[in-house]
């Protein structure tokens, strides 16, 4: 009996919802990776489309983009945050239904965006391709984790709200506003529907959407996990508390004027064009000052890297964002973009901040979760778990450093004028000159995808029962 | 006087709001506050514990 009152007092937290979407997100990176794999590869070898409509490039690369982002970053972002805003607020989630309805819902979406998008079914609008009925369940079930999320933090134990949820939080509710503005269309049939907005205000909208995905989705809801899983890993609490503070209002203030920059020399208004580059580069302050802050927070405790691989992929991580957010805003300078707009290094950046930052600090959260989830002591095998974190490293730099190369050398080769004015290029000898590039992209996209099969292993037998972790390498050279 | 001036005062605008933002968050009052603030990761461990135990009973 006094059993049972201590839990009524002392709420004990819902682990299930997160244990779902933790297993989802492996699973959808798995898909996710090897659709970028296959399109990748058909780059190179244009052959691996097999003449079928439903596996041509056009119609994957979008599949990939959908389940990457929303599928595996989307199921990492529900499960840390379901857990962060539980654990920091000492509160269980305010409702069990409303967050399985979250996770069905969302492999809903997960599984239409699978169906439609091979059969050709799109918007056309990057990032934001689902049509409209698939639309309008993305924004329930939002609606739903925004309750879920900030009834949690309303009925917490604690006076504070940890900074993590605040990015969080940020994250959820800058989505539902740019998926809402960005998604309003006109049906015409159910599967068909055209923007409310025209021409160049229907470009701006988008942009605005599609880097603002980037600032919220990919940045900010990530950050939130950087600033609990950093310093649960590393032992410690985060290194300034304060810079925190200015870190989330100076980037949330910021990201969302940058989205001109993916529309420099179009019909876009010059003013809007310089404003999304000056806004942009202002950027670079907010997010180093994060990375720092993460960064340093293994300040006195630099040794541990030397035995904990997650804690490696959580730093790593943080190197490739710095890395990837510094490029970011060189690239929004109008006479760079100039180079780089329309060719591979535009490719290559991202997967710096996709594979490098995103993928790697989910991957170093959920080898931090899976355990506490199953019951273990620790992970099944801390050496996979090294062996996952160098290819997930070797990958990424292959990739990016074959896409900077490509993307270089395109914009070289599409600027080189002759003397009487004609082009020295045709665009084709600039996809003849790619190949080598696109090659070593799919073997250091082959690589990472690799990598997350070992992880699907060690977290299959990290659920398993009775089946004990291989003894930690630590505690094996001190034996 | 018209809009324009406004939209030029709002850089300014926001500009002491970021000023104010960083005394705000550096003040030497809210120090304690925040200190305790960052060790909220590690104040629930007996909670995670317990879910722990209590979904093992379960299964």
């Amino acid at each position: 009996m006094s059993e049972l009152n201590s839990a009524l007092e002392h709420p004990i937290y819902n682990y299930k919802v997160v244990r779902q979407f933790a297993v989802m997100t492996v699973v959808w990176g798995i898909v996710g990776m090897l659709v970028g794999v296959l399109i990748a590869a058909q780059l190179a070898w244009p052959a691996l489309n097999f003449d079928l409509p439903w596996l041509h490039f056009g119609r994957l690369r979008p599949l990939h983009t959908n389940a990457v982002i929303f599928a595996f970053g989307g199921s990492a972002l529900f499960a840390t945050s379901y857990y962060i805003v539980q654990r920091t607020c000492q509160a269980r989630l305010i409702s069990d239904k409303l967050a399985a309805i979250t996770f069905w819902g969302w492999q809903l979406v997960i599984v239409a965006a699978a169906i439609t998008l091979p059969l050709g079914l799109t918007s056309g609008k990057e990032y934001a391709e689902l049509e409209w009925p698939i639309d309008i369940l993305i924004t329930v079930v939002w609606v739903l984790y925004a309750i879920v999320f900030f009834g949690t933090i309303a009925k917490r134990k604690t006076d504070h709200i940890y900074v993590a949820n605040w990015f969080l939080g940020a994250f959820i509710i800058a989505v539902a506003v740019l998926h809402i503005i960005n998604s309003l269309v006109i049906p015409v049939s159910m599967t068909k529907s055209y923007s409310i907005y025209a021409g160049t205000v229907d470009a701006m909208v988008q942009w605005w959407y599609g880097h603002n995905a980037v600032g919220f989705f990919l940045t900010a809801g990530f950050l939130g996990m950087m600033y609990y899983f950093v310093p649960k890993q590393a032992e410690r609490p985060v290194y300034s508390y304060r810079l925190s503070i200015v870190h989330f209002w100076a980037l949330v203030a910021v990201y969302i004027w940058a989205g001109p920059h993916h529309l420099h020399y179009t019909a876009l208004p010059d003013w809007a064009q310089s404003l999304g580059m000056v806004m942009s580069i202002i950027l670079l302050a907010p997010s180093w000052g994060g990375m720092i802050n993460g960064m340093m927070t293994l300040s006195g405790a630099w040794h541990k890297l030397r035995t904990d691989p997650i804690l490696r992929f959580l730093v790593v991580s943080l190197s490739f964002y710095g890395m990837s957010t510094f490029e970011g805003p060189m690239m929004s300078i109008r006479t760079v973009n100039a180079l780089s707009h329309y060719t591979d290094w535009t490719i290559g950046h991202v997967h710096s901040g996709a594979l490098g930052w995103v993928a790697m600090i989910s991957i170093g959260s959920l080898y931090h979760l899976f355990p506490i989830l199953f019951g273990k002591e620790r992970m099944y095998s801390t050496d996979l778990i090294n062996t996952h974190f160098w290819m997930s490293t070797i990958g990424t730099v292959l990739y990016i450093a074959s896409m900077w190369v490509n993307g270089i050398l395109q914009g070289l080769m599409w600027r080189a004028y002759n003397q009487d004015g004609t082009l020295t290029y045709s665009f084709v000898e600039s996809v003849s000159a790619s190949y080598p590039g696109y090659v070593v992209r799919v073997i250091g996209g082959g690589i990472f995808f690799a990598g997350m099969l070992i992880m699907a292993y060690n977290v299959y037998m990290t659920s398993r029962k009775g089946v004990a972790s291989q003894p930690a390498p630590a505690a094996a050279s001190a034996a | 006087m018209d809009i324009n001036d406004l939209r030029g005062l709002s850089t300014l605008f926001l500009m002491i709001a970021f000023i104010g933002l960083c005394f705000w968050a550096y003040s030497s009052k809210r120090k304690k506050t925040f200190d305790e603030a960052a060790l909220l990761p590690f104040a629930d461990e007996e909670l995670n514990q317990r879910t722990v135990q209590e979904e093992e009973r379960n299964v």
